[in-house]
């Protein structure tokens, strides 16, 4: 018996990691979550199972709800997406809402040069700025990684206070839009400029689709390709990367840009989708929440899909809760934060046996 | 002799340990008398480091007691066995780089003491039993066989009735092996127990009062070491006799493989020494030997060799006459190199990873396993089959994490896999260094066959038994020299220790102009 | 450029209160870093420590309280990420961002009911006769309490750590854990113990913000301080007395936004509110250049998983 005692519980280590807790463990996470969300509601005098329909299963009965939680899942599982390959390779992206704040402003600074303009071009042209944006936002990081060897997880988080104050301050000057009552947004995107509706009657638009289909490349990436081997070898064990040759300094300056420029995508699809113009807050933190998206779905592209939509339904839940029962909104990033920590704990099942109690002499491990 | 063979100091009855996987320790009975040097004999993974390290109360036994000096005990942790009045010399030290050797003994001392005082007693005790060291000294700045002198100091600060040695002379030259001899010999006539864990017949024979020899965790006997003969001891500690590696004169046929020219480099690890102008060749079919006590440079003279650090001059490393020195790991495994490095895991495996995506690691350059970027199942799949099969790896198959191999397995995995990429030039560091016997005599006979076939070989390592087996010439690293390489039959086992110690003069002219040993190799021969 | 001692004295009062949280908040998490367990939670647990100081104070009208019960919630924080990062073996750095997510959320959520309460700021602690000496007097001895106070405890950790034996016992462990542990040392007690600790201020820090610096209860208040706080970490070389200094500095910077506009230099606000961050950068880079210099100073063990084999 190899126990290892932690308070009133004993770990025992597998001989192999459990596959059946590496998923098991997230959906231990969301159960916690209802539970200590009921017991939060109730707390708070409301009845936690009406407060846990109205969180979690209104939202989902009519059509414009389950358009919504599209268009929120969207943004998160693309970026999330994003952020698993780095996480994969070690590599701590933490500053998604800042690439998806430049890349809203790359794209958002052509649009609004070219509004007047009609044309098919626009669009694309327009996501390819904001990729473009976002990449090269998070290119700094990497740069500073690679070269300077600066923790990314604080330059890039740096550089996202830096964005939101860029935005903050061309939206409230160069960019305001003159004939807006001196509110601080930008002109209103024009039609070419603007994402198409896929499902008349919601907000469900063609980045959402979009976005299901980079998820589905990176997942051929990190499965089927070399450099996906590559990444994974970085993050397990990057002495043995640089015993097989791989370069450290290549896969940074591969991940980080490539995730910021998944987070920029997802931030021109929210000012030319659901939003229409530039405004300073153009995210309720999906840069941020995808980081939990990430672990949640197991840093795997499909794990991810239905984590977003978890995620997702969360801020669909907050808005509900707050419409109907008077919560506040901020129970959204309570949740959120509950089940990363849920998330963490219970990943302990996996390489660990728990039991209830002090370690007991005599016994097979 | 003060031996005392009436009441012994340590008895362990019927000891149990399970790890997930291995029983490592099986009903052990053990007796361990006052002033008796009792040696702890057995292969690698035989369960020697676990049971001392449930002595010492790091680990908990399953089953099983311990009686000390008559009394049942069973100590905690480490500080309840130090109590006791046990005390451990660790095979990996357990130091503190950048604490002074001082604030080391202080650490392991109960009780806040102040350091002057402990800096004296340091003093007295290391004179006492000739064991040089300056308390003031930082850690980082000792050569290994002075950090073992700190730790065995640290140890015997605590007036320990019973001295547990991990493999201690593994880390010293054969010099430094007789001098720690004296003070263990006047320990144990001072009355104090030694438990002394080796797997070398030598030195157990001309130390040892007693040996209980250890396999697959059980005991499998307990012998007096003077009295029986090397052989009888290797095949109770084996099981079996091993077939003596049997050896062809080597066919050189005067193309040089690899040729390094006056190659300085710095270590990329805090305290870690660096390469200072090395020269050498390895020409095709000979095997050429690289001695040394860990800690000389072998780490960077491996890096430097596999591509992982870049030379500043391409040309003071050549592969096949080409200057690589500039060039990364890919490109130089592209001439025919291929290496061995000295982790197995999380350098020359991921651990994490299946052994099919562990054979793509590090031949993805070669039979098509990479196709336009994506990588070929099925084929690495496949190799590392083959790999399996042809060097009767122990394994549940392909699809097995490299982790889930035990020591001598993985090592034939990683032989294996390098040895089918058909290189021209094979660089291995410590090929053999904590595998079985069984595993070992296999991985020295691919590595004859390689050379046979024509490869130039380099092999860096500590054992010097395993050096004299395979190589065709001796060279010795020391503080990041290198000598000049000598035939290994001319050579002799003092020869080589003296120089292990930094008695040599470089080859090349180029560095210091004295030219002299250094001061750390001075002071491990004072 | 002409200055007044009156002006001077303000601008040093203000930038001790820009760098009274940053230095409580890295000092904590100095001390966890120094056992080897790397917190970036710091940033959740000021907020928790905001929040919860402010809601004590406005509720009872006690500010010492407040700031008590800050420091606990801290704490409790801090336990969390102890509990599951030591006790459940989870990854460091993945707990400690969860633990900044979940103290934004949490600190908002408790928060809600304070947006836009009214708080008396706290007296300066004026030395009598000292305060009164020309510059020097309000420069010195005319600050708040908890500038004192925090350079007192920066001197008590430094102190600590390199004086006393259970500061050597401290380092110890987050050098080597393994060894450490061999020769008989709690490690994961004496790195619950420098977790806690490095809750317990920056909940502080917190509180300052929300009863002192601001003062009043904003969502998301700490604004980044408390990555910048761990940057100082790095910027300091885990000494402490290096990271006073750098807390000065920032403070400095911080200040230097304001008072750049008020001569008269005409940059929009939000530009040179991206400087505190921007400079982070920058020092970031100059110091982590040197890798061997990080690698001789940073604790060996830093972020490492300790599972002894027991």
């Amino acid at each position: 018996m190899n126990g290892r005692s932690v308070g009133f519980l004993t770990l025992e280590p597998r001989a192999h990691a459990s596959r059946h807790w590496v998923w098991g463990a997230p959906l231990l996470a969301v159960a916690l979550t209802l539970v200590v969300g009921a017991i939060l509601f109730a707390a708070l005098g409301k009845d936690p199972i009406a407060a846990l329909v109205g969180f979690f299963i209104t939202p989902l009965t009519s059509a414009y709800g389950l358009a919504e939680l599209g268009v929120k899942a969207a943004p998160l599982a693309m970026i999330a997406v994003g952020l698993a390959v780095g996480f994969r390779a070690n590599v701590w992206n933490i500053g998604a809402e800042g690439q998806l704040t430049m890349g809203a402003i790359m794209a958002g600074g052509f649009v609004l040069s070219v509004n007047h303009l009609s044309g098919f071009w626009i669009l694309p042209l327009a996501v390819v700025f904001g990729a473009l944006g976002g990449a090269l936002w998070a290119a700094i990081p990497a740069w500073l990684k690679t070269h300077f060897n600066a923790n990314e997880i604080l330059t890039s988080l740096m550089l996202t206070y830096v964005a939101q104050l860029l935005l903050n301050w061309l939206v409230h000057g160069p960019w305001r839009d003159p004939a807006g009552f001196n509110f601080p947004e930008s002109e209103v995107f024009s039609p070419s400029a603007t994402l198409p509706i896929l499902w008349e009657g919601t907000r469900l638009h063609l980045g959402v689709a979009i976005a299901v289909i980079a998820v589905l490349a990176i997942w051929v990436l990190l499965s089927k390709s070399f450099l996906g081997f590559q990444i994974k070898v970085m993050g397990l064990a990057p002495r043995a990367g640089a015993y097989a040759g791989f370069s450290l300094r290549k896969v940074v300056l591969t991940v980080l840009p490539l995730s910021g420029a998944l987070a920029g995508m997802a931030g021109f699809f929210e000012v030319a989708g659901p939003i229409g113009q530039l405004q300073p807050a153009i995210s309720p933190g999906y840069g941020f929440t995808a980081i939990i998206v990430a672990f949640l779905g197991r840093l795997h592209p499909v794990g991810i899909l239905f984590a977003a939509c978890f995620m997702a339904l969360t801020y669909l839940g907050g808005e509900s809760v707050q419409m109907f029962m008077g919560l506040p909104l901020a129970v959204t990033g309570l949740f959120q934060g509950m089940i990363l920590f849920f998330l963490l704990g219970a990943d302990v099942l996996i390489r660990f046996r728990i039991r209830i109690g002090a370690p007991r002499p005599g016994k097979a491990a | 002799m003060a031996q005392d063979r009436t009441n012994p100091r340590l008895v362990l009855r019927g000891i149990v340990k399970r790890f997930p996987g291995v029983l490592a320790n099986d009903h052990v009975d053990l007796e361990v008398y006052r002033g008796e040097i009792h040696a702890l004999l057995g292969e690698n993974g035989a369960g020697k480091s676990t049971l001392v390290k449930i002595i010492h109360g790091v680990l908990a036994a399953d089953e099983g007691e311990i009686l000390w000096e008559g009394e049942p005990v069973a100590p905690r942790n480490p500080a309840e066995a130090r109590a006791l009045g046990v005390g451990m010399v660790f095979q990996h030290f357990s130091l503190f780089d950048s604490l002074t050797v001082a604030e080391n003994v202080q650490l392991a001392m109960d009780g806040a003491r102040d350091l002057e005082v402990i800096a004296k007693r340091v003093r007295d005790v290391s004179a006492h039993y000739g064991l040089s060291i300056d308390p003031e000294r930082h850690v980082h700045d000792l050569a290994v066989g002075e950090r073992q002198r700190v730790e065995i100091v640290r140890c015997l600060m605590q007036n320990p009735r019973l001295l547990i040695m991990d493999e201690p002379t593994s880390v010293l030259t054969p010099q430094e092996a007789e001098d720690l001899f004296k003070v263990l010999r006047r320990l144990a006539d001072e009355g104090v127990s030694v438990l002394y864990i080796s797997h070398k017949l030598a030195e157990i024979r001309v130390l040892c009062h007693q040996a209980t020899v250890l396999r697959a965790g059980k005991v499998v006997g307990t012998q007096d070491p003077r009295t029986c003969s090397s052989k009888d001891l290797a095949r109770m500690m084996i099981g079996d006799d091993l077939a003596a590696l049997e050896r062809r004169a080597p066919k050189v046929s005067g193309a040089v493989r690899l040729k390094v020219d006056n190659l300085s480099m710095a270590s990329d690890t805090p305290h870690g020494v660096d390469l200072r102008h090395v020269s050498l060749e390895v020409a095709a079919g000979e095997i050429l030997g690289i001695a040394g006590v860990a800690g000389n440079g072998q780490n960077v003279l491996l890096s430097a060799l596999s591509g992982e650090h870049h030379a500043a001059r391409g040309e003071s490393v050549r592969i096949e006459g080409k200057p690589v020195g500039h060039l990364g790991p890919r490109e130089r495994r592209d001439l025919g190199l291929a290496v061995v490095p000295e982790e197995r895991l999380g350098r020359g495996t991921v651990p994490e990873l299946s052994l099919a995506d562990n054979a793509l690691l590090s031949s993805y350059g070669k039979g098509n396993l990479v196709t336009r970027g994506f990588v070929d199942h099925e084929r690495s799949h496949g190799l590392a089959e083959h790999i399996i099969t042809l060097f009767g790896v122990r394994a549940v198959g392909a699809k097995a994490a490299a982790r889930s191999l035990s020591g001598g397995n993985l090592q034939k995995f990683i032989i294996g896999r390098e040895i089918l990429q058909n290189p021209t030039l094979l660089v291995a560091s410590q090929p053999t260094w904590g595998v079985d016997a069984g595993a070992a005599a296999a991985i020295h006979r691919a590595l004859l066959d390689l050379r046979d076939k024509g490869a130039g070989i380099l092999v860096i390592s500590q054992d010097l038994d395993e050096l004299f087996a395979i190589s065709d010439r001796i060279a010795v690293i020391c503080a990041g020299r290198l000598s000049e390489a000598r035939p290994a039959h001319e050579a002799t086992l003092e020869q080589v220790g003296l120089m292990m110690g930094g008695l040599f003069d470089p080859p090349e002219p180029g560095g210091s102009v004295s030219g002299g040993p250094e001061s750390r190799g001075m002071e491990v021969l004072s | 450029m002409e200055m007044d001692l009156g002006t001077t004295a303000a601008i040093a009062t203000a930038m001790a209160r820009a760098a009274t949280p940053l230095a409580l908040a890295a000092v904590g998490e100095l001390v966890s870093e120094k056992s080897g367990v790397l917190n970036l939670g710091v940033e959740g647990m000021m907020l928790v420590g905001a929040v919860s100081a402010f809601a004590v104070t406005a509720t009872t009208g006690n500010p010492v309280l407040g700031m008590v019960v800050a420091m606990a919630a801290g704490m409790l924080m801090a336990l969390l990420f102890g509990f599951l990062t030591l006790g459940l073996l989870a990854n460091q750095v993945a707990t400690g961002l969860a633990l900044t997510i979940f103290g934004v959320g949490l600190s908002a959520f408790v928060g809600k009911g304070f947006v836009g309460t009214p708080l008396p700021g706290l007296p300066s602690l004026d030395i009598p006769f000292l305060s009164d000496i020309p510059l020097i007097g309000p420069v010195f001895f005319g600050q708040d309490p908890l500038v004192y106070v925090s350079v007192a405890i920066i001197a008590a950790v430094s102190w600590f750590l390199n004086r006393t034996r259970g500061g050597l016992i401290l380092r110890a462990v987050g050098e080597n854990h393994d060894a450490a542990h061999a020769i008989g040392h709690g490690v994961i007690a004496t790195r619950y113990r420098a977790v806690l600790f490095g809750g317990a201020m920056s909940g502080l820090a917190g509180a300052y913000l929300s009863l002192v610096y601001t003062p009043m209860w904003i969502e998301n208040m700490s604004a980044g301080r408390g990555w910048i706080a761990l940057a100082l970490v790095v910027f300091a070389t885990w000494k402490p007395w290096r990271l006073l200094l750098g807390a000065y500095l920032f403070g400095g910077v911080t200040i230097a936004q304001l008072h750049v506009q008020g001569l008269g230099v005409n940059i929009p606000s939000q530009l040179m509110s991206m400087l505190p961050y921007l400079a982070t950068i920058l020092v970031l880079v100059l110091i982590s250049r040197d890798a061997t210099r990080i690698r001789l100073n940073a604790p060996a063990c830093i972020g490492k998983v300790f599972h002894p084999e027991r």
